[in-house]
């Protein structure tokens, strides 16, 4: 039952799309030594430039590559066009509803999301109830993973809008591939992405608590040891905002401050990168020593603001995911332009009983998680492990979600023996401040192992270019 | 600036000083070593040079008899002493990721791949390394670093406490040379006898002074001239007075509303070199002069880390 997958380079009659048109050309003309070599350079320009995740469980200090794929993932502007409307409408529409969560509640009156789905969600921050953020804002920065079915449609996979990460690979692909391939970005009008940093400054700049006219923004990180450090750092130098630890801010009379060689500096916003759990270890994980005690108060207080706002989880949780076309009509009255994956929730009896009778042929995901840990897919797993998770799915059905098994969108990509179609998909990044941006492109993640559906870096996922062409093609 | 930041920059500055001092000393007995030498006096300047740098416990736990060869390499590139080139050039590195953001992308990317190099040699193994070519090669990598972080940083903070890192350690590495050589310095006491030439190349090699005490003061090597140029000249980049003219210097650009003390001991150190002379620091006793002024060294970076770097909690 297995459909095709769209091919993002070829049509179905093996002409060559004519966004492609002129790079096919161009790769047609590439001798094969001189690929392989751009690959080597590009692998070396990574580690000097030092663009790492840390890995853990191993050696301490052990740093990887991502690997980079040289093959860009090209989109028409037509397309973009169409993501860029969607994603707009599905951003403000989940702003809406974290507002309403946290406020009067309507859309729960109204019975179009459960809520005990919302209430007993452990994503859901009581502390927040009532509490007024700058501009109603809650998630300020959205990575929207989308996927390409067979039929060429974009849908919405999942919305990242706790910590979303990656937008450093999408601006560090950018510069390697104008460096290894200058030829290419003066045949192509190719949508520029490296003011996203400046972009993200004014966003955040913008959300600062009233009466703070010049506000110090901060980034918040884990420290050198967090998977994505890097991009932490990165982010922070672009921006040129400090980069700090829990260890370096403070709280006195529900005000944050960091300690700097000229004593206290009041802080107005911090663009946080460490989750709620760890954020303030007088409110949550009382073990946690990344956070700073008594943040929460402070952003209580309106005396800083934090981004995303603690909360925000609450709309990024897969319990909620089915609901969000839903919320479009419910807060803007208009119907999605980007639709969800089918899903299936397994609360619904009916759901349930298909899903249950499909099992071999499903992707099941656990409500309450993130990040591929409690998931069976279907077509991967032996008759043992699909007995075992039927048994889990039994015992608490509304804890999963389930969904078919996609065809990603390929793209031809480097593997070990040439050019071959590889899935993938691609995170955009949402910023929301007094408006909505969206910086052309996003990240675009590939399973390079033949056949996989799995983007992730830790399981064996590269990354490429991500092109939004300005012209006709 | 984060006063955390403030100190991993500081560190990040010291490690790079403390390799290129460290590849200096190497260089120093090196070249030594290749030449038609008694392998006694080789062996006696290494002890007394461990010695003064604090590492001969190390080695010895490590290695029974001073030998050339094991020597380099422990001092180079074991990777199980902290006090290696490798290990001073990993410390550097650690530092600078940890602020990375904080320095321009020439800097960073000249100390990571400093390290990744680095890394990559000491993989090789001792028959495999020519101490001679590595040495070069530190040195070559600290210029660079200096050159960049001179030729990219704004000048703020950032740079001042970058600075004042690397004068404090050259401050520590000169007072650590002088004191394993202050028996030559000492007046009369080769009592009339020309000094080993080759002790002296070490001392002057060891600090990048071997041209310079030619250039300056032309005729034989003195042991009255030798210690003037390393602790009294403002204009040998390397000596005490520089170094300490320096610090203070770089001190007074990070002024806080705590540092006034600090500043004073800083200014205190070099308006007493400034207006000191050779003859009269012979008299009391060069000892100890070194032994007094690299406990005011400890002394400085202790009340530069509680001012500015790990302040006592603001809270």
């Amino acid at each position: 039952m297995r459909l095709t997958p769209y091919d993002e380079m070829h049509a179905a009659d093996g002409s060559v799309r004519a966004n492609y048109r002129r790079y096919g050309e161009w790769l047609a003309r590439q001798p094969a030594e001189r690929l392989a070599q751009k690959r080597a350079e590009a692998d070396a320009l990574f580690h000097r430039v030092g663009i790492t995740f840390a890995v853990y469980g191993q050696e301490e200090g052990a740093e990887r590559l991502i690997p980079f794929d040289i093959v860009p993932r090209v989109l028409p502007r037509t397309d973009w066009q169409r993501l860029q409307d969607g994603l707009t409408q599905r951003v403000r529409a989940l702003n809406a509803f974290i507002h309403d969560v946290y406020h009067e509640q309507n859309i729960l009156a109204a019975g179009v999301v459960p809520a005990t789905d919302v209430l007993c969600n452990s994503q859901y921050r009581p502390e927040m109830q009532g509490v007024d953020v700058p501009g109603g804002i809650y998630a300020h920065i959205a990575g929207i993973d989308i996927v390409r079915d067979e039929a060429g449609e974009f849908r919405v996979l999942e919305d990242n809008l706790r910590v979303p990460s990656g937008v450093s690979y999408m601006l560090e692909n950018r510069k390697m591939m104008m460096r290894l391939f200058p030829e290419l970005f003066s045949a192509h009008r190719i949508a520029p992405v490296d003011h996203y940093p400046e972009v993200l400054l004014v966003n955040l700049r913008s959300v600062a608590p009233t009466g703070v006219s010049d506000p110090t923004v901060v980034l918040l990180t884990a420290g050198a040891h967090n998977s994505a450090y890097f991009e932490h750092a990165f982010l922070a130098q672009q921006m040129g905002i400090e980069l700090v630890e829990g260890q370096d801010l403070f709280v006195r009379d529900e005000t944050v401050y960091m300690r700097t060689t000229r004593g206290p500096r009041r802080i107005d916003v911090i663009y946080r990168r460490i989750d709620d759990d760890f954020l303030d270890p007088l409110a949550f994980r009382p073990d946690s020593l990344l956070g700073v005690p008594g943040l929460l108060t402070a952003c209580r207080a309106g005396r800083v603001t934090v981004a995303n706002a603690v909360g925000t989880g609450i709309a990024d949780d897969k319990s909620i995911y089915p609901y969000v076309p839903e919320m479009i009509r419910f807060y803007l009255g208009e119907s999605p332009i980007i639709d969800n994956v089918p899903t299936w929730t397994l609360r619904n009896p009916e759901h349930l009983a298909h899903v249950l009778a499909h099992l071999p042929d499903l992707v099941v995901k656990e409500v309450h998680g993130a990040g591929g840990y409690g998931m069976l897919i279907g077509p991967a797993a032996t008759r043992v492990e699909i007995e075992a998770f039927r048994a889990r799915i039994v015992a608490n059905p509304e804890r999963y979600i389930a969904q078919p098994t996609l065809a990603l969108s390929t793209c031809p990509t480097f593997a070990a023996r040439g050019l071959a179609p590889r899935h993938i998909d691609l995170r955009p990044f949402v910023l929301s401040g007094r408006d909505v941006t969206i910086v052309p492109g996003g990240l675009t993640r590939v399973a390079l192992r033949e056949g996989s559906l799995v983007v992730n870096s830790s399981q064996g996922g590269g990354t490429k270019d991500t092109w939004v062409l300005e012209g006709e093609c | 600036m984060l006063s955390r930041t403030a100190d991993h920059l500081y560190w990040m500055s010291r490690y790079v000083e403390r390799a290129e001092n460290l590849a200096r000393l190497l260089d120093a007995h090196y070249r030594m070593s290749l030449l038609p030498h008694a392998a006694d006096t080789l062996r006696d300047s290494l002890r007394e040079t461990m010695r003064a740098l604090s590492i001969e416990e190390a080695y010895r736990a490590r290695h029974e008899a001073i030998e050339p060869t094991a020597v380099f390499w422990f001092v180079a590139l074991d990777r199980d002493h902290d006090h290696s080139i490798l290990s001073c050039l990993r410390a550097a590195r650690e530092n600078a990721r940890a602020v990375r953001g904080a320095l321009t992308s020439e800097l960073w990317e000249t100390l990571n791949s400093t390290w990744l190099e680095v890394r990559a040699l000491a993989a090789r193994g001792p028959a495999d390394v020519d101490v001679g070519q590595f040495v070069e090669w530190v040195k070559e990598r600290s210029h660079l670093t200096r050159g960049v972080s001179i030729g990219t940083m704004l000048r703020d903070e950032a740079f001042y406490f970058s600075r004042i890192g690397t004068f404090l350690e050259r401050a520590d590495g000169t007072a650590r040379i002088l004191t394993a050589h202050q028996g030559d310095l000492e007046p009369g006491a080769h009592a009339g006898v020309v000094p080993d030439p080759f002790e002296w190349s070490v001392l002057l090699r060891a600090l990048s002074a071997f041209e310079i005490y030619r250039r300056v003061y032309r005729g034989t090597i003195t042991p009255l001239n030798v210690a003037d140029l390393l602790i009294l000249r403002a204009d040998m980049p390397r000596s005490l007075l520089r170094c300490c003219k320096e610090i203070y210097q770089n001190l007074r650009s990070v002024t806080n509303e705590q540092s006034a003390e600090t500043e004073r001991r800083a200014g205190e150190m070099h308006g007493v070199l400034y207006f000191s002379r050779m003859e009269d620091l012979m008299i009391r006793g060069l000892p100890r002069f070194l032994a007094q002024f690299t406990g005011r060294v400890r002394d400085l970076g202790e009340r530069i880390a509680s001012d500015f770097l790990v302040p006592p909690t603001q809270g």
